[in-house]
């Protein structure tokens, strides 16, 4: 008994001892180093995607650490993992903005834990940035059209693909008659289907069918076969690879050859399992970022990070190389270590060059920033061709 | 017209593994007067089993088929033996609780052991396909209609021409009547079990060729149609587990091909209200009353 209270009284002590190192408010010096929240999923569903996101934020760290720093100061990356859950993600944030003293956090990697953790920014001044949190509602901008200050992203939104997919279909493939098959049950394909619709609409384009599935279908030949012996040029198929690899799949069984158009849901290798590499000719599909581009800050990149982790990088590293580069471009412009000066130093950002193109931020937090569109041959990614936002 | 006709093959070749769970259905239900929810989970292991065999076991078509359809029987039976046995003599809702709990315990042990990630069949067999006018058929829907049909015939003849078929009729008539003539009750249950088990391992080998894509939950949705196109046929009846599993799946096209495929679902369930109440015993079904 009394050896558990002489523990008790020393565990006392350490928790005094740590508490007061934390209470310390720092001095007028520069300092030397300064922390930045990465709060991802590395566990959990979603955890290709935090991953992914990661490796690319790290590899941005240790160029900027080993090229001396931002400002002087060594960027100290504090890595959590929010298992994929909103809950954690939001009680992940506070743990980085309260006890950890960071200046901003990065991530999470998708929108729902993302906008899980915006009140607790907004709560506590420090910006948070997500690179590839691309819902169209509540993420930058509040239910009530307002503009979360403390809140950004470096991706565009879902339907700002819609838009792309649609002038692509009629710019590039001079389609005239489209015909929609979209995901009913998620709100990303909605966005989708609704923005391709409106402006392929206004170039003088027909919709000319739009059909609907549910997620976790297998079966799409009744509504193909409704489709086939319709006039059509280009099948829009907003959606995830999941489905999408079926449909295609089934579309060129039932001798459907007409180019099909989807968004970045199709970036997955799983896509080439589903719909087999026969059957992936004349896709294309939006996305962040595509190794084919010859820009040779893009290669340099690719040379890079394939020399570090061994693998090339997919959209996730990039996007994810870019916020690092982001982030510490903020803080250097900002010239200081105050949460706000950086947030506005991000909002500020203008011609910001990155892997995933050059962007500046807009008034309500999104990037103006171009989109790649790639094009599928037997399953490999071989044409890309950059649109640029009007 | 040729559009129909290609609708009509679309309907066939789904309704045809609807056909081969719902006799597992049907079966089940006609010895034990159980409603066996956990069957459709037995068709996705099925699918897994045949996935593991040919992706890394290289092993081709029919061994696939074959390996899945006995680890199935196997599976059934022991799913009998563990949790349906030792109710025997409890109320039926206790054994049809016990039957959705088995469900759920496999859909989620096998997500644990494989991930919840959808995964794809190697391609095993041709893709050719045949035109005729318009029309398409593909190898794979020849191949899905052909074993459901032989594996249809197979079970006809178990029933009607064996011993073992014979004491399956009697147990479903009269289990105690059955008993006192010397039939070995249980093994003629256990073996309705396996036999069923093994028709859902076929069709889940099946799908996994034609659609080419397998997950932990792929059971549920065509278990429960795989349930009204037994309810339809007449639950007990076999030859009613086929007409019915064949409607269910020409209507269900029908529905998604002329109609509106987001109604396609709402279209079988209604259906399956308007048999409970104008036909309830189904097509072919004996006109007991009796409640379920």
């Amino acid at each position: 008994m009394k050896k558990n209270l002489i523990l008790v009284l020393a565990l006392l002590l350490v928790i005094g001892s740590l508490a007061g190192c934390g209470g310390a408010t720092p001095t007028e010096e520069t300092p030397t180093e300064v922390k930045i929240g990465i709060n991802y999923e590395l566990s959990g569903a979603v955890a290709s995607y935090g991953e992914a996101s990661v490796n690319g934020i790290l590899m941005a760290f240790d160029e900027i650490n080993a090229a001396g720093g931002v400002n002087g100061m060594q960027i100290v990356p504090v890595k959590l993992d929010n298992k994929s859950d909103a809950a954690e993600a939001t009680s992940l944030a506070t743990r980085l903005m309260v006890q950890e003293g960071v200046v901003a956090v990065l991530g999470p990697a998708t929108s729902g834990n993302y906008m899980a953790t915006i009140p607790v920014a907004t709560e506590n001044q420090i910006p948070i940035i997500s690179a590839s949190a691309t819902a169209d509602k509540g993420v930058t901008v509040d239910a009530a059209g307002k503009v979360n200050d403390f809140v950004f992203r470096l991706c565009f939104n879902d339907s700002f693909q819609g838009v792309t997919m649609a002038n692509f279909a009629s710019n590039n493939l001079s389609a005239k008659n489209a015909v929609i098959i979209q995901d009913k049950s998620s709100d990303y394909a909605e966005g989708l289907a609704k923005n391709f619709v409106t402006t392929f609409e206004a170039s003088g384009g027909t919709i000319v069918a739009q059909e609907g599935y549910v997620g976790k279908d297998k079966d799409f030949n009744a509504i193909l076969t409704s489709i086939r012996n319709k006039d059509f040029d280009v099948i829009f198929l907003p959606g995830y690879y999941q489905e999408a690899g079926l449909v295609i799949k089934q579309a060129r069984d039932l001798g459907i050859t007409a180019p099909i158009l989807g968004a970045d849901g199709f970036d997955s290798p799983v896509l080439l399992e589903l719909a087999g590499a026969k059957a992936l000719n004349d896709v294309y599909f939006s996305n962040h970022y595509s190794s084919l581009d010859q820009d040779p800050m893009v290669q340099n990149f690719i040379k890079a990070y394939t020399e570090k982790y061994g693998v090339e990088p997919n959209a996730f590293n990039a996007l994810g190389y870019d916020l690092g580069m982001y982030v510490a471009d903020a803080i250097k412009r900002a010239g200081s270590v105050d949460p706000v000066a950086i947030k506005d130093a991000l909002a500020d950002t203008q011609g910001f060059a990155g892997v995933t193109g050059t962007f500046s931020m807009g008034a309500d937090h999104n990037p103006i920033k171009s989109i790649v569109v790639i094009g599928l041959k037997d399953g490999v990614q071989t044409t890309s061709v950059k649109v640029d936002p009007k | 017209m040729d559009q129909f006709l290609q609708q009509m093959v679309n309907g066939i070749s789904l309704g045809s593994i609807y056909a081969l769970i719902a006799l597992g259905y049907t079966m089940v239900y006609g010895i034990i007067k159980l409603i066996n929810f956990a069957h459709g989970d037995v068709y996705m292991i099925g699918a897994y089993i045949g996935f593991a065999a040919t992706t890394y076991a290289n092993l081709g078509f029919f061994p696939a088929l074959i390996i899945s359809m006995l680890a199935c029987a196997a599976l059934g039976v022991l799913v009998e033996k563990i949790a349906y046995k030792p109710l025997r003599n409890s109320s039926r809702i206790a054994v049809l609780i016990t039957a959705i709990g088995v469900s759920l315990l496999l859909e989620y042990v096998m997500m644990f052991f494989v991930g919840a990630e959808v995964r794809s069949y190697p391609e095993l067999l041709t893709d050719k396909a045949f035109h005729i006018g318009e029309v398409i058929i593909n190898m794979q829907q020849i191949y899905i209609v052909v074993t459901a049909i032989a594996l249809m015939i197979l079970l006809q003849f178990i029933v009607h021409k064996t011993k073992t078929g014979k004491a399956m009729r009697a147990v479903s008539i009269d289990k105690d009547a059955a008993e006192l003539m010397g039939i070995r009750v249980d093994r003629t249950i256990s073996f309705t079990f396996a036999i069923g088990s093994a028709f859902a391992g076929a069709a889940g080998v099946l799908v996994g060729i034609y659609y080419n894509s397998i997950d932990p939950l792929m059971g549920i949705m065509p278990g429960l149609k795989a349930f009204v196109a037994a309810v339809f046929g007449g639950i007990g009846s076999i030859p009613g587990a086929m007409i019915g599993g064949l409607s269910i799946g020409i209507l269900e096209t029908l529905v998604s091909g002329y109609g509106n495929s987001m109604y396609r679902d709402a279209a079988v369930f209604a259906f399956l209200i308007i048999i409970l109440i104008l036909k309830p015993s189904g097509l072919l079904g004996k006109n007991t009353r009796e409640k379920v």
